[in-house]
């Protein structure tokens, strides 16, 4: 098939489905904070919430975009717009499974792969600090300048242990391309530990793995790092003064580093889309057992439902799930959605950790957030890149 | 397609730079910085320096350009203030400028029969391999001085900094 239509195809489907999770991954979030602190959650707008970012959505396009006085225009229209444009770019070079044959056109599970996609990632990450930045400076507004030093003293400290937690796997991987990089943690060390970078030898990366996340949670500015925002005492930090469109598009940005930081972790320490353990020892019967247990689990609660409406809609979420789990069973699917399901699990398991702890963590001090960086994370990523380029050194 | 993403991206460093220059307001100039170092990193791709590319965005438009920025925020600078002209620039300032412009054009036309031209996506061989390989051997005196070089200028910040340690 012609190379363009088929980029456009791929590229639409990508768009949608990072869209549509973007907007989920908030209800998400709101509902599992809830939870954690013993509330409903958004539940007004459609069955359980389900419609809220919809509704979300609709408010914040009809919400007057409001210029404040004595902004400096053009850098304050800008900022959201380069801050959502480099947030979203960045999922372009993300593989989200091998190559796969549909109607007898062969394609990569990923828009595009660079020969430098790790770099291509980091540089992304680097010059998105200039979105917030530059809100910060250009709302001529003192939280807001207060927000944006802090993100930007910030994103640049911990860029540096981010990095060197990176190098450490690639040193093991050997290549920066994140597509070879899920193809060298392929196969099974015993038959049946993943070769994955945080089981590989010669030296097992959890400790880049611990860093790297660390360094994740400060790079998108989230609890216990987000004092950029830190509502008790910056109002909101960098967007104090952004209303409607232009804020979503923080939030949105906000909310696409997450995803892009989690399928970097999911692609460098976790396999890619590798399963747990080998097909042949039952690995596809995760995904039917955990949708089927899924279903019955609302299928039971559709028995003896606790609202009226649950009796129409548990019966008929459980009975989607139930076939989403057999559609894991049919042979022919398998090759396309069994990387599909373990890509998003991983990445799915590492978002809820970001929800787990902002709902556990409290916000750190100003400076314990510096010295942590430069008087623990720095020193403990070096030394693990030492410790790590001697180990491939002495194996070679 | 290389011919016209070379024009335009050559276009607009060029732009960025005259702009660079023109502004008065700080954060103006250093955005502008920041167009240069972007459009140069495209103009290394084209000819498929991909590594190179990538890394002129991570240390130039990511780490530098991010301090210069953080740095105008801190001291709060304001624009530009014109100051009284000086009169050496206003009567030397064109002549030098013109002699300057000479200069180059001058070595650029003796130097050009010499050398070879470049074609895009011809230079291949900056793999991350490569380039780790030509610091480490040929490069590796000149490699380790400057970072000495480097971190003597951190010390001297620190040291210039913190009078009291």
């Amino acid at each position: 098939m012609n190379f363009f239509v088929l980029s456009l195809i791929k590229a639409g489907l990508v768009a949608f489905v990072l869209l549509t999770t973007l907007a989920y991954l908030q209800w998400i979030e709101r509902k599992v904070l809830a939870h954690i602190q013993l509330r409903i959650g958004p539940s007004r707008v459609g069955p359980h919430g389900l419609l809220q970012p919809l509704a979300d959505v609709i408010k914040l396009l009809t919400k007057e975009g409001f210029i404040p006085t004595n902004v400096n225009t053009f850098f304050y229209l800008l900022a959201p717009v380069l801050a959502v444009t480099i947030a979203l770019t960045a999922i372009s070079v993300i593989p989200f499974g091998p190559a796969i044959t549909i109607a007898g056109v062969e394609t990569y599970m990923q828009l595009t792969d660079l020969k430098i996609g790790i770099l291509f990632v980091l540089a992304l990450s680097s010059v998105g600090v200039y979105g917030v930045a530059l809100a910060g400076w250009a709302s001529n507004s003192k939280y807001a300048l207060l927000g944006g030093l802090r993100s930007s003293a910030q994103m640049i400290s911990y860029e540096l242990p981010m990095a060197m937690a990176i190098v450490a796997p690639l040193l093991m991987l050997n290549t920066l391309s994140l597509r070879e990089m899920v193809a060298m943690q392929d196969g099974f060390y015993l038959g049946f530990i993943p070769r994955w970078s945080i089981f590989q030898m010669p030296l097992p990366q959890v400790v880049s793995f611990v860093l790297f996340l660390i360094a994740a949670f400060a790079e998108t500015n989230r609890v216990p790092f987000d004092l950029p925002e830190a509502e008790n005492e910056l109002v909101a930090g960098f967007h104090t003064e952004y209303s409607s469109m232009s804020f979503a598009a923080f939030f949105m940005a906000e909310y696409a580093n997450m995803i892009t930081v989690t399928a970097i972790a999911t692609l460098l320490f976790l396999g890619g889309w590798h399963p747990l353990f080998p097909y042949a020892y039952g690995s596809w019967l995760i995904p039917v057992l955990l949708f089927a247990a899924g279903g019955l689990i609302a299928l039971s609660h559709g028995m003896n439902p606790a609202r009226p409406f649950d009796r129409i809609t548990l019966p008929i979420t459980g009975v989607v799930f139930i076939g989403i789990g057999l559609a894991f069973a049919v042979p022919f699917l398998q090759p396309y959605i069994l990387p599909l399901f373990w890509f998003a699990a991983k990445v799915g398991i590492l978002l809820f950790i970001f929800i787990w702890i902002r709902g556990t963590l409290p916000r750190f001090r100003y400076d314990q957030l510096m010295s942590f960086a430069w008087k623990f994370m720095f020193p403990v990523a070096l030394i693990n890149l030492l410790v790590t380029a001697l180990a491939v050194a002495l194996t070679n | 397609m290389d011919a016209i993403l070379f024009l335009l991206f050559a276009f607009v460093a060029v732009v960025c730079a005259i702009s660079l220059v023109v502004q008065t307001h700080p954060i103006s100039s250093a955005l502008s910085l920041i167009g240069v170092m972007g459009s140069l990193a495209v103009l290394y791709l084209l000819l498929g320096a991909e590594f190179i590319a990538a890394a002129q965005l991570i240390v130039y438009a990511g780490a530098i350009m991010v301090l210069f920025i953080f740095v105008i925020m801190v001291l709060n600078a304001g624009a530009e203030q014109r100051s009284s002209k000086s009169r050496l620039v206003k009567w030397l300032g064109i002549p030098l400028f013109a002699v300057f412009i000479g200069l180059i054009s001058f070595i650029i036309q003796s130097q050009l029969p010499q050398s070879k031209g470049v074609t895009f996506g011809s230079f291949t061989t900056a793999t991350g391999l490569e380039i780790g390989r030509a610091l480490f051997t040929t490069y590796l005196l000149p490699f380790e001085v400057t970072s000495i070089l480097i971190l003597v200028a951190i010390l001297g910040a620190v040291v210039l900094a913190r009078k009291e340690i």
